[in-house]
């Protein structure tokens, strides 16, 4: 299927920093695509360049043939692409079912509404229910964020990108953090997506990686070093060398971030 | 310890209707009127009570609820006393044309300024937001031929409101005047607080960038507020002008602004009624307390915030909220339960 997102030569730099060196790669609906690399390889960088948070120093970036760089951060949402963070970004002081409401608040541009009639109300409180519920969130809904397990909390951080409905989801180490032995939960709900959901997943746990991923994209340095399926990717020797050659085991990796 | 108690009894489940609707405006009603038999000689003086309690609430809503931080806010009021002077004036006598007047231009004066400033962020925000009160300020000192100068604007009189009910002597219809206007204000203030407009305000409050994130404009929310928090603030002004018949430099100066925000906080931001509880509360105290010891009350009023800020960071109205959990009914504000 025909790309929806496009990234063309993308590069930027901080001062004398090279953080993304001529990425282009593309995603379509229904992309599984993994982006690894070691840490500070500029994983995240990529992320905020897609979401807006930075600028490229250049290269362009494409929703359906469209440039998104002149958009701000809040029309390239509204235009469909969307992140997760790496650290949780929740509304701590409020409650589970605030925080997606939030959301979809947003997705049906209601927020503005001063006041809202029976109908409205119903139709937001189901999408609200039907996330948290998609979550496993739905015992939670009356809880502060802040007195939630962390594991929970980055279900949340899944569920407000969710409550959006993406066509181009970005999820940055939506595990990061969760004890191998919970991370199970998470991946589970990561392949129960959408379908036509094109998704890039950035995990430094090459288990989950090769569970989901359909293809892999590996990121050193701010460049891409291979692009190939999984079996393509394990037994490319500069990714072993990248990996293996570092740290000496490939999962170590995932307890260091 | 108290803080720990306090915080769970308001960790409660999903916002909820008040059971009775009105409710809060019955109860500020009643108390109202309680006030209005109890105390009938200080009529004047409840009535600059209720009057400045519209003004903190409006800022509730802008600071409280969408954590605009303004040392400004009197450039709404000011601005407003100032409209409803002229109107009243040189225009029609009608009250409530004159309060409309007055929100109108409070409202104006927001969406203009807060188109400019609230691009920006932080110390340069709160610093803007004292230089447009200044500048209003040295605006109305200098054109004394319109406003009167430091002598103020004098000479307002207003016609019967509804075409029935006099102001009198006594303030008794000031009073009620004011206090209407207040509930009526409250009911809609508690309306936008419990809307989806509300809750993506405090979103915004506690991340912007993550709002932004979810796709929220938030300067177009943010300019909102501010807007129908300019609204409030000038509707108080112009209440402040056809009560007062007069309106002095105050309404636009700092100290104005600074006050509300001691009120604000020593009443508790977080929801509505902490505006009134504070403003209240700062109101009685400095009128007492200047009665006693007309150089001393800052002491007071200072050993007050104090206490507030470090004892408790929800304001008073976590006493009560903390108290109403604790008592069988369970229903006071619950409502405007973030607001
Ligand atoms: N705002 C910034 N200013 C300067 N340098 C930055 C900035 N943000 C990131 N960097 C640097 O850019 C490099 C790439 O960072 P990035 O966060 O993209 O890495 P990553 O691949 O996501 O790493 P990790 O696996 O640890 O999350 C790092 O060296 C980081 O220190
Ligand atoms: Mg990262």
């Amino acid at each position: 299927m025909a790309d929806v997102l496009q990234l063309e030569g993308l590069c930027k730099n901080f001062g004398g920093l090279v953080v993304a060196s001529d990425v282009t790669f593309g995603l379509a609906p229904g992309d599984r695509t993994a982006l690894i690399g070691p840490n500070g390889a500029g994983k995240t960088t990529l992320v905020n360049l897609i979401s807006g948070a930075l600028h490229p120093s250049s290269g362009d970036i494409t929703l359906d043939g469209r440039s998104l760089v002149r958009l701000s951060m809040p029309a390239r949402v509204q235009a469909g692409v969307v992140r997760t963070f790496q650290l949780n970004r929740l509304f701590r002081d409020q409650t589970v079912g605030d925080n997606v409401r939030i959301a979809v608040l947003q997705q049906k541009r209601q927020s503005l509404r001063l006041w809202q009639s029976r109908a409205d109300r119903i139709a937001v409180e189901a999408a609200v229910d039907h996330v948290l519920g998609a979550l496993h969130l739905e015992a939670r809904e009356g809880r502060l964020v802040r007195t939630l397990a962390y594991g929970e909390q980055r279900l949340l951080e899944i569920a407000l990108a969710l409550a959006l409905e993406p066509r181009v989801l970005l999820l940055d180490e939506p595990a990061a953090g969760v004890p191998r032995g919970e991370s199970g939960v998470i991946m589970d709900v990561i392949a129960s997506l959408p379908p036509s959901l094109a998704v890039l997943l950035i995990e430094h746990d090459m288990d989950l990686v090769f569970r989901f991923a359909r293809r892999i994209v590996v990121l050193a340095s701010g460049a891409i070093l291979t692009i190939g399926t999984p079996d393509e990717v394990a037994a490319d020797d500069r990714v072993k060398q990248l990996y293996f050659g570092r740290d000496g085991h490939v999962s170590q990796s995932s307890q260091i971030s | 310890m108290a803080a720990v108690g306090l915080e769970n009894a308001t960790a409660a489940a999903r916002p909820q209707r008040p059971a009775i609707p009105f409710l809060p405006e019955v109860m500020l009603a009643a108390l109202g009127i309680g006030a209005f038999f109890a105390f009938p000689n200080d009529l004047a003086f409840l009535a600059r009570i209720l009057i400045t309690g519209l003004f903190v609430l409006s800022l509730s809503l802008v600071l409280g609820q969408a954590g605009i931080p303004t040392l400004g806010h009197s450039a709404s009021m000011g601005t407003g006393a100032y409209a409803a002077g002229l109107f009243a004036i040189h225009v029609s006598q009608d009250p409530l044309a004159g309060l409309l007047a007055g929100g109108l231009a409070g409202g104006v004066i927001a969406v203009v300024t807060g188109a400019l400033l609230l691009r920006t962020a932080h110390l340069t925000f709160v610093m803007l937001t004292i230089a447009v009160a200044q500048i209003l300020y040295e605006i109305a000192n200098q054109a004394a031929w319109l406003t009167g100068g430091d002598n103020g604007l004098s000479g307002i009189s207003v016609d019967p409101i509804l075409g029935v009910f006099g102001f009198d002597l006594y303030s008794r219809t000031s009073y009620l005047y004011a206090l209407a206007v207040l509930m009526v204000s409250y009911f809609i203030l508690r309306t936008i607080v419990d809307s989806p407009f509300g809750l993506t305000s405090r979103g915004i409050h506690s991340d912007p960038e993550r709002m932004r994130a979810l796709g929220c404009n938030t300067y177009r929310h943010l300019l909102i507020v501010f807007t129908i928090g300019g609204l409030f603030a000038g509707l108080a002004g112009a209440l402040s002008a056809q009560v007062a018949q007069v309106v002095g430099l105050a309404s636009l100066s700092f100290g104005t602004s600074g006050d509300a925000l001691v009120m604000l906080i020593v009443g508790g931001s977080a929801r509505l009624p902490g505006a009134l509880v504070g403003t209240v509360v700062f109101m009685i105290v400095e009128h007492v307390a200047a009665t006693v010891n007309p150089y001393h009350w800052l002491f007071i009023i200072g050993g007050l915030l104090i206490v507030t800020v470090l004892v408790l960071p929800g304001g008073l109205i976590s006493v009560v909220d903390w108290v109403s959990a604790r008592m069988p009914w369970r229903t006071f504000g619950r409502g405007a339960r973030h607001g």
